[in-house]
């Protein structure tokens, strides 16, 4: 039978073309608007860490003075460098990384290479294990060399194949600033997208070139960046371990829930003990956001995708209520068809599948050349400027969401006219004929 | 015209008539917001940035490792730029327009204020600043020599240096005092001393789009002369026709002052390029909507195309029937104008409430601001327009539609 249908419907089109035509068009250009604005969102609202991230937490502290308080505010998005070299001391977590951007210049030793710029991360060991960073040679470090401020390094794929042609660098020296370090480990093209772990600078900017360890940044005073916030006399660096600044992120594994809430009060009483030691003026307010909370509460999806999203639903709307005129039009037309089919006996029932038949099959006629406008779509989307637009790409899973879309939405657009054309009486329709 | 007639037909439709209305409803309401989305961005696209944009160059540098004597070099820097042909002048700042970065800080108006009254950015600037930058002076006065400090100076917790004086932009002094000429005002930023405002210039944007449009020009400059390695910018002026060869020569010199030094290439370029580059979002967004908006009026403007060609069809023998009963083609073609004039009208009406709801939606969700009222009535200009036009095919074909047909069955 739904063969058949689907037949009635192919030679229904070449009847009438143009209508069809335009109905394949509106449903094509709803459907790509959609699907393309559709897809930048998800691919910018992902998981960066599926695997884990109900595991990482964020870590915030509320550490500044009582001036300006104002009841139920959100404390700092970062931590002090006190807190942050507290907490890592005394390891509560399972894991747990302090980390800061920063920028170095690199010094190639081949000569023809003149020195260049280099993002660059300051962290501490566990940041290794902890991110999944992975490894094409060597590893991470330990925390023995964090406490040595040891001068080793950790640097990108990228950054390797230019520095070694790609040959495994691990015991070879960089020279970073005017400092010489040890490579122990290239991580294999390893990026989060977004950049959960910090976002202060570009959100989906790829990876660090060069991470080493926080202590051996500081004793060499290497720039960093990102934001900071400070209140109260800084006195002369606002990077001292005493200075009334916040600048660190901080991250904690806890494997279960149980965990996390032992970290929780373990965050409470530490505020309040800093409370009582005269560090912290304010009640204790410290927040432990996993991985998806943290970029649900930073806002990390540009408010102009999120915006182009619902103008693309906006716009499929529109398509389908054309859609809806047209096929209503297109069935009407065919009252005298189906006033004799009636009044050969079809059922009311058979009617309104036929028309269901035919409004899917525009769909589906509909979503593939939908398909083809949001590959378009997200081939200019790529073409934008923006670190993000890059990631703008189909995955099988929203190619599976085209369809369905395309197909339900001509589906529900064709529930009104079939509903009307069933209504369709034998009877008068034979007479005017 | 009677209007009564095609009332009583489109009651007699309602299903298709209701469609059209909600499809022109909803389009007015997505284009009125759009359109009034896209003239938010032109607007910031075209801002002024208070510099002389055309005729500016930038070269970001840093030192290696750090520079014991960035602010021995910084002065021999600006000599050598100052002395390539085609400069006008050259200055030092700690950060400029057009990137994503910025130094900002609170200021109060009073010294026990808890909170900041607003959060401005922080422009260091040395004395050829006003000169370089193309910054117009409209109260007030200009930093004398005896104000400046220098970057170090005012790092350095044992100098005992306070920041006394500042230029400020037109646009914070209107928002710090209302109605009052700011000069001669102090308030407070940095510590607890007070800074006198002794200057104020007409525009002076932010560097970074922090704190959104209406903060753009919420601007202070400080009399403390940055070295080199505090932001490394280096801001050359010059006629617009030499900047490519200025900007080549000032390269050359920087790096012959010192090779312990990295130009950071992606960010040395023209002021013109790195407006161009700081906009691109805004200006793609734009482009856009306005893609948007075509595709629904087409979309609409085939919808009625249809839905009327459908009717047309439909009512043939009617049709004839009126021309058999000496009904002109003019009336025929006017019947079906009127028709789609008053369903496009229904839809506006809805349309614009549609248009006034989502703007409140935006303007919660998005910070968008309100939509001005203006924006209606061109959202339904173009509407009446656009059904008008669809419309005028089928309309011409049920006026050719000869009388004799009323004689034939259909």
């Amino acid at each position: 039978m739904f063969a058949y249908y689907f037949n009635l419907a192919l030679r229904s089109f070449k009847r009438n073309k143009a209508l069809t035509a335009l109905m394949v068009l509106a449903i094509a250009l709803g459907i790509g608007a959609c699907m393309t604005t559709l897809t930048v969102f998800h691919v910018l609202s992902g998981d960066p860490i599926p695997q884990k991230s109900d595991k990482l937490y964020f870590v915030q502290l509320d550490p500044r003075t009582r001036q300006g308080m104002q009841p139920g505010e959100e404390p700092e998005d970062q931590v002090t460098r006190f807190d942050a070299e507290t907490l890592l001391r005394e390891k509560r977590a399972d894991r747990q990384a302090m980390m800061t951007g920063g920028g170095v210049s690199v010094t190639p030793q081949r000569k023809e290479l003149a020195p260049f710029t280099a993002s660059a991360r300051y962290t501490s060991a566990d940041f290794f294990p902890m991110f999944e960073t992975g490894f094409l040679y060597g590893g991470g470090w330990s925390a023995k060399e964090d406490g040595n401020r040891a001068r080793v390094a950790v640097i990108s794929k990228s950054l390797n194949d230019k520095l070694f042609g790609g040959a495994n660098s691990v015991g070879r020296q960089v020279r970073l600033d005017q400092a010489d370090f040890t490579v122990v480990g290239v991580t294999d093209g390893w990026k989060m997208n977004p950049r959960f772990y910090d976002l202060n600078s570009d959100r989906y900017g790829g990876a660090e070139e060069v991470l080493l360890p926080f202590s051996t940044s500081r004793d060499l005073e290497m720039s960093r960046n990102g934001s900071m916030n400070c209140w109260g006399n800084t006195g002369a660096d606002a990077t001292d371990l005493n200075a009334p600044c916040v600048w660190i992120q901080y991250w904690a594994e806890l494997g279960t829930p149980a965990k996390a809430a032992a970290y929780r009060d373990y965050l409470a009483s530490y505020s309040e003990q800093q409370r009582k030691a005269g560090r912290y003026e304010r009640p204790a307010n410290a927040r432990l956001r996993n991985v998806m909370d943290w970029l649900d509460y930073q806002r990390v999806v540009p408010g102009d995708v999120i915006l182009q999203m619902w103008l693309g639903f906006g716009f499929l709307l529109v398509c389908l209520v054309n859609t809806v005129g047209l096929l209503l039009a297109k069935f009407l037309r065919r009252s005298g068809e189906i006033g004799v089919r009636r009044a050969l006996g079809a059922s009311r029932r058979a009617i309104f599948v036929q028309c269901l038949v035919e409004a899917g099959t525009i769909g589906m006629a509909g979503g593939i050349i939908g398909l083809g406008l949001s590959l378009l779509g997200l081939w200019l989307v790529r073409q934008q400027p923006s670190s993000y637009a890059k990631l703008a790409h189909l995955d099988p899973g929203m190619l599976l969401v085209t369809f369905a879309l395309a197909i339900v939405a001509s589906l529900l657009a064709g529930l009104l006219p079939a509903w009307r054309a069933m209504q369709v009486t034998p009877a008068v329709q034979l007479k005017t004929q | 015209m009677e209007i009564r007639p095609i009332l009583s037909t489109l009651l007699r439709h309602k299903t298709a008539a209701a469609l059209i209305v909600v499809e022109i409803a909803l389009t007015c309401a997505i284009i009125c917001n759009a359109l009034f989305m896209i003239g938010d961005r032109i607007q910031q696209v075209n801002e002024t940035s208070g510099i002389a944009e055309r005729e500016l160059l930038r070269v970001q540098i840093i030192s290696i490792g750090g520079d014991k004597n960035a602010a021995a070099l910084t002065a021999t820097d600006l000599a050598s730029l100052r002395a390539i042909p085609g400069v006008k002048d050259a200055t030092v700042l700690n950060q400029v327009p057009f990137v994503n970065s910025s130094w900002n800080s609170g200021i109060r108006l009073h010294r026990e204020q808890e909170r900041p009254t607003l959060n401005a950015t922080s422009y260091m600037v040395d004395d050829h600043y006003l000169n370089t930058l193309g910054l117009k002076l409209v109260a007030g006065r200009d930093f004398e020599p005896g104000e400046y400090i220098t970057s170090q100076q005012f790092d350095d917790p044992n100098a005992n240096v306070s920041i006394t004086s500042a230029v400020i932009t037109r646009k914070l002094g209107e928002a710090l005092f209302p109605g009052e000429n700011p000069v001669g005002k102090v308030y407070y930023s940095w510590g607890d001393e007070p800074t006198r405002i002794v200057g104020v210039v007409d525009h002076l944007v932010r560097p970074s789009s922090q704190g959104g449009p209406s903060a753009r020009e919420y601007t202070v400059i400080y009399p403390i002369r940055p070295s080199y390695d505090v932001g490394g910018n280096y801001v050359i002026r010059t006629e617009p026709a030499r900047r490519a060869e200025v900007l080549k020569a000032a390269i050359a010199a920087l790096r012959a002052n010192s090779n312990n030094r990295i130009v950071l290439e992606d960010s040395t370029k023209t002021f013109e390029e790195l407006r161009r580059e700081f906009y691109q979002n805004q200006r793609s967004m734009a482009w856009l909507l306005a893609i948007v908006c075509i595709g629904l009026l087409l979309i609409t403007a085939l919808g009625i195309i249809g839905l009327a060609s459908f009717w047309v069809q439909q009512r043939t023998r009617q049709i004839g029937v009126r021309r058999a009963l000496g009904a002109t083609r003019a009336q025929i073609l006017r019947y079906f104008q009127t028709e789609n004039f008053l369903l496009a009208t229904a839809g506006i009406a809805l349309g614009m409430l549609l248009a006034f709801g989502l703007n409140q939606l935006l303007m919660s969700k998005y910070e968008l601001p309100r939509l001005p009222l203006w924006y209606l009535p061109v959202g339904a200009v173009v509407l009446w327009v656009l059904g008008q036009i669809a419309v005028f095919g089928p309309a011409r074909r049920a006026a050719s539609v000869p009388p004799a047909i009323a004689t034939r069955s259909a």
